[in-house]
């Protein structure tokens, strides 16, 4: 792949209250059309390290850093109406639960074309075809009836393929997916993350996929940045997780329960230990 | 001997005039001190299942013997069953007082039993799950998701329990507190004699935890499993 670290670059990345609790504590990371997974527990600043690139902050909260470009775009200093001209067009964001991320008040149709409506001028009649193709490339069934119905007929995976619709719907070039699967049944996960890979793959884009759960998007991505308490602490390729030697990268790596270990503790975080690591 | 068993057991969920069955012809046994898992997707009735053990919801048919002793459908718990059966709910937000310290919220059932040295067996409690004394006198707010659902299991523990029953204890918790809670209750099931009842949607941790358990789909027992 070509031009690695042309979507996002930042540098010295800071988010804190306003009366100076940070809690994102100056972190580099560079990111091009690949896709990379952003694992820790949660209050670890993952989330909003992800809406900080969607400037999606709550103004309570100052952001600084040295260095922050999204797709060349000085964005640290964007206004509001700047940032409307690039989210859901060419960065666009899918959220953890469809659940109370869907306007319940609209049906699916009008939600999805809303992208269009404000970003590109195109007839109703395109803009419909334009929602249909888009359902049917996330793989929920007969697009036509789907358009009219409304968030609550749905169950939590068509939900989230609707967001995924609506997400990419623009072709953005980066896609962020926050937690996309942790409100979802089990078996649904995988359908959900395999469908997300394909359509990332597809389109070229580059994907941030925010996780608590390193083994199961391991799978999904090429490279994993680990976050503990508002800084990066450990940056790797996916394929070398299981070697990580990071204690806390291991512990995430290993804590998955299943059934060779029965009988057995399950590894669990030393705190303190990693307390002095920091 | 036999901690629970179910025989031809329907669950109907009962609104104003109307019923819907979700759970059919449910047989299962559950021995004294096993971990019993109840899996399958959303919407397959394990929860209704459990909510039924639970003396939530009297709208059941069949015949369920608890402790050697049979239910009476259409009636709620009484007296010591109350205190013997006790739950564990999903979300640790959803399910503490938010407006009441975790001292009056444990305090309460224990109370009503008239138990002596209350803050002796809650300070107890907060030591077994691994929390602090200084976090009794908290709100739930402030503390972490794992912290509270640790607060949730001592509060079923408070009561000294016989069965406790398990509805998803970790899906709203982060994986690593996860393994926090699922090795809590391994030691809580050696070392108190408990028979545990787990839903759980995630095949994972059933087999990590449990000696039996059945899958259910669409209302009905799909397969059963026996681990050891």
């Amino acid at each position: 792949m070509t031009n690695k670290s042309s979507l996002v670059d930042v540098r010295g990345l800071q988010i804190g209250l306003a009366d100076g609790t940070e809690l994102v504590k100056g972190i580099d990371f560079s990111m091009g059309r690949e896709r990379v997974a952003l694992v820790g527990e949660s209050g670890s600043g993952k989330s909003l390290t992800a809406r900080s690139l969607m400037g999606l902050l709550p103004d309570s909260l100052y952001v600084e850093a040295d260095h922050f470009q999204l797709l060349d775009h000085p964005v640290l200093t964007y206004g509001q109406r700047q940032w409307n001209t690039l989210r859901g067009h060419q960065v666009s964001m899918v959220l953890q639960d469809p659940k109370y991320a869907l306007n319940p008040t609209q049906n699916i149709g009008r939600q999805v074309a809303e992208p269009l409506v404000l970003h590109q001028s195109m007839s109703s009649k395109a803009r419909v075809e334009k929602v249909e193709y888009m359902l049917d490339a996330v793989g929920l069934p007969n697009p036509a009836k789907l358009r009219k119905m409304y968030p609550h007929q749905l169950s939590g995976g068509m939900g989230q393929r609707v967001m995924l619709a609506m997400a990419l719907i623009n072709d953005p070039q980066l896609l962020i997916a926050d937690e996309p699967t942790s409100a979802l049944d089990h078996a649904v996960r995988d359908q959900v993350l395999a469908l997300i890979h394909s359509l990332v793959e597809e389109r070229n884009m580059g994907l941030l996929l925010i996780s608590h759960d390193l083994q199961q998007v391991a799978d999904y991505c090429e490279r994993v940045m680990v976050m503990y308490q508002g800084k990066l602490i450990d940056h790797l390729a996916a394929e070398a997780l299981p070697n990580a030697t990071h204690p806390y990268t291991q512990t995430l790596w290993s804590c998955r329960p299943n059934i060779a270990k029965r009988g057995q503790p399950l590894p669990t975080l030393d705190r303190e230990h990693l307390e002095t690591l920091n | 001997m036999n901690q629970l068993e179910l025989k031809k057991v329907s669950v109907s969920h009962v609104q104003g005039l109307q019923s819907n069955t979700v759970v059919h012809d449910i047989d299962l046994t559950v021995e004294a001190g096993e971990c019993f898992g109840l899996v399958g997707p959303s919407g397959c009735g394990k929860s209704s299942l459990l909510w039924v053990l639970a003396g939530l919801n009297p709208h059941w048919e069949g015949e369920i013997t608890l402790f050697g002793q049979p239910l009476e459908s259409g009636k709620i718990f009484t007296g010591d069953r109350r205190r013997r059966v006790q739950m564990v709910f999903q979300d640790p937000y959803a399910s503490l007082h938010p407006k009441h310290r975790l001292r009056r919220t444990l305090a309460e059932p224990l109370k009503l039993l008239g138990l002596s040295d209350i803050n002796d067996r809650i300070s107890e409690g907060f030591k077994q799950v691994g929390l602090t004394e200084n976090m009794i006198d908290r709100y739930p707010h402030q503390l972490s998701g794992g912290q509270r659902q640790r607060v949730a299991i001592i509060r079923a523990l408070l009561l000294e329990p016989k069965l406790l029953l398990l509805d998803e204890p970790t899906s709203a918790l982060d994986m690593s507190v996860q393994a926090e809670i699922l090795n809590l209750l391994n030691e809580l099931k050696a070392n108190h004699d408990l028979t545990m009842i787990m839903v759980s949607h995630d095949p994972d941790v059933i087999d990590y935890m449990c000696d039996h358990a059945v899958t259910m789909k669409a209302g009905r027992i799909d397969q059963e499993k026996r681990y050891v």
